[in-house]
């Protein structure tokens, strides 16, 4: 499987080179297309059952039917299109764009620093943006949504500018093992600074609950400021791809091809950086979306990061509303944190390949 | 430089030497620890009240409330500086650390689990938190252990350090779950003890705390050859004659032991284990007979200075000390991680 999607990979590199190649190819290509197609209609299909089904289910089972009239045909009088407009709705929209907005950026830090390990959370991002709104939360308790949103990308910028700056000013460069590290500590020391905060100010519980993370708060107003930005940023992504794949292939190749690397990376990072920060200040703490998902779609659909990036996308939604739905329906009436139903998918997978992890510090 | 190359004669002169100042700054500070709280008492009349005078409200706060809290301190900072040593050594890994490897993370779950299924923080709390926050650590460590174990290649250190934090990642998940169903008061003293606040603060606390420390410690202090062996390398320590494996299983059940005695009592105090070792052996050089006892000592020193200014500077609310070592502590370690290799 994995083979095959290298070989049209190679196939589509070399067709306007080589005209034997090409001959040889195009077959090949045709099928990787139907193969791809495939993939993507799945996963939307994929995206659309999860999202029904997490419309639908719930304290209150409602049938199809009604969940189809209440998206189509809103009426403001019947109860249960009330409880799909007002809770359901903007919650499971959320977790999707969340959900996608992580993904992507997990495979982008993955492809920038040919990283297996690279993650949002791991890599302290996440930290970053939590530590500015437990500030915020301590000194300006009444910023308006916006704000926030802005503040906790700062926050983000400033840990993932703090990981990364080390990371690479080091001898020897940004090895996946430091990156990890030097991000595990920056998250150990922000977090400890952020506990340190609501201690002081007497907020834990109250941050624990956001921190713990969760789209279930998620109202129209926040979705309308989040989702245009998010879904932007996503298409932008998809965009930078291309240049992603080839820096992904090492930077040598990258560098014959005449591309600025230190744009393309620096660009990436801020793109990953608006893309987490948002997420974080939406519905906190989630990490492993983006280090579990980007490799599913890697193993599926090849090595081009124009095809990873779009299908990491619509996986991330999946796995995010699925573990939103499952948080809600584990143990009701109460609801578990969608991170922790995350990590207990994501723990395990990055262990995994930490085990394969062989380069030495 | 040159001095230090000198003979083991000279070397050992000047670890004594360190040891003797560091035993100095140590004992200023403890008296500095005892001096500040809501109630100063100035360090003379401290002294004083040690030795039998003062006033009888000077000898209760004394007795009764600060000096329980100091042993606790003191016993925990050499408890951990000891165990971050032995973990560097054992790991050749610089970057080694109690918190780093996912230890601290197995503590928490354990006393989550305690405050969620006995919901007692008096009494009984004082012998058995210790208990549940040491098997989670051993716990963690056993999981770290096997995740980074190869055949061939005995414990692989790139291994034990991102196992640790993939370990330390689930086990803070599980941890986080339990503890957002806690009450307000248990999430209040919870969320203190994993910020690394020393909660061990009853003449009880320092009596469960201490037989760890002076029965592993001088087991430790004993062991210094084949730490320095072991940290020679595999081959050229099993060369010289020390069963590696054995040595090594037997040392980090010794430093997982002090850690997590230590953590029981201090709360999830992060990166004096990194810190501490790293000062000493900047201080006496690479010999585990020197930088050992001095570790412990940059390890109180530490430990009661940041208990004191979380107590003493940030008044009303006082800031746990894990949060003043980790403000201290994570630059420093990121600063040694961009100079390592």
């Amino acid at each position: 499987m994995q083979f095959k999607g290298r070989a049209d990979n190679h196939a589509a590199r070399t067709e306007g080179t080589a005209p034997e190649a090409a001959f040889v190819a195009r077959p090949l290509l045709r099928a990787g297309r139907i193969r791809q197609a495939l993939l993507f209609i799945g996963a939307a299909v994929l995206l659309a059952l999860a999202m029904f089904a997490a419309i639908s289910l719930g304290a209150k089972d409602l049938t199809l039917g009604t969940v189809w009239a209440a998206v189509f045909h809103y009426d403001r009088s019947l109860m249960a299109h009330q409880i799909i407009h007002e809770l359901r709705l903007p919650r499971v929209l959320g977790a999707a764009v969340i959900g996608a907005a992580l993904a992507v950026a997990g495979s982008l830090i993955q492809g920038i620093t040919r990283n297996p390990l690279g993650d949002t959370g791991v890599l302290g991002i996440n930290a970053g943006a939590m530590f500015v709104v437990a500030v915020s939360f301590a000194f300006f308790p009444n910023l308006p949504y916006g704000t926030l949103i802005v503040l906790s990308f700062l926050g983000a910028l400033m840990s993932t500018l703090l990981v990364f700056g080390l990371g690479a000013s080091a001898p020897g460069g940004l090895t996946p093992m430091r990156l990890t590290v030097s991000g595990a500590v920056t998250a150990a020391l922000l977090g400890s600074m952020t506990s340190g905060i609501a201690i002081y100010f007497d907020l834990s519980q109250d941050l624990a609950f956001w921190y713990a993370g969760g789209v279930a708060g998620i109202k129209w107003s926040q979705l309308e400021i989040l989702a245009p930005i998010l879904l932007i940023v996503i298409a932008w992504s998809m965009g930078l791809a291309r240049s992603i794949s080839l820096i992904s292939m090492g930077d040598e190749v990258a560098l014959n091809l005449g591309l600025n690397l230190k744009r393309i990376r620096l660009l990436g990072l801020l793109t990953v950086v608006v893309l987490a920060g948002l997420s974080v200040s939406a519905a906190g703490a989630i990490g492993f979306v983006g280090l579990v998902i980007p490799h599913i779609a890697r193993k599926l659909i090849g090595v081009d990061y124009r095809q990873i990036v779009p299908l990491s996308a619509l996986l991330g939604a999946v796995l995010l509303v699925l573990a939103d739905l499952g948080a809600r329906m584990a143990n009701p009436p109460e609801e578990l944190a969608i991170g922790i139903m995350v990590s207990f998918i994501g723990v395990p997978f990055f262990l995994f390949l930490a085990r394969k992890e062989r380069r030495d510090l | 430089m040159s001095r230090s190359l000198g003979t083991g004669d000279a070397r050992r002169t000047k670890a004594w030497l360190v040891c003797m100042v560091l035993a100095g700054i140590s004992f200023v500070v403890i008296v500095l620890g005892l001096n500040t709280g809501t109630i100063r008492i100035p360090p003379l009349r401290v002294l004083d009240t040690l030795f039998g005078g003062g006033s009888g409200r000077d000898h209760t706060v004394l007795f009764e409330y600060r000096l329980p809290r100091i042993v606790v301190t003191i016993l925990a900072g050499a408890g951990l500086g000891a165990a971050g040593a032995v973990m560097q050594g054992l790991s050749r890994n610089a970057l080694a650390d109690p918190g780093v490897l996912g230890l601290h993370a197995g503590a928490a779950l354990g006393l989550v689990m305690f405050v969620s299924f006995f919901r007692d923080l008096e009494g009984s709390a004082a012998v058995l938190i210790p208990l549940f926050t040491f098997a989670g650590g051993v716990v963690a460590a056993v999981l770290i252990v096997l995740l980074s174990y190869n055949r061939n290649r005995g414990i692989v250190p790139v291994r034990l350090i991102l196992s640790g934090i993939g370990v330390a990642s689930g086990l803070s998940a599980i941890t986080l779950y339990w503890s957002l169903r806690l009450d307000e008061d248990t999430y209040a003293f919870t969320a203190r003890w994993l910020a690394g606040s020393v909660w061990g603060r009853d003449w009880i606390h320092a009596a469960a705390l201490l037989p760890w420390i002076v029965i592993v410690l001088p087991y430790v202090l004993s062991q210094t050859r084949s730490l320095n062996n072991l940290s020679l390398g595999d081959e050229t320590a099993a060369g010289i004659g020390t069963s590696v494996k054995r040595q090594r299983l037997l040392l980090l059940g010794a430093a997982v032991a002090l850690s997590s005695a230590s953590v029981s009592m201090a709360g999830g105090i992060g990166f004096i284990g990194l810190i501490a070792p790293h000062l000493a052996r900047r201080l006496v050089g690479p010999m585990y007979q020197h930088l050992l006892p001095v570790a412990c000592f940059v390890g109180i020193v530490i430990l009661v200075t940041a208990d004191t200014i979380g107590r003493s500077v940030f008044q009303p609310n006082a800031i746990p000390a894990g949060v003043v070592v980790a403000v201290v502590g994570a630059p420093y370690f990121l600063f040694l991680l961009s100079r390592t290799k």
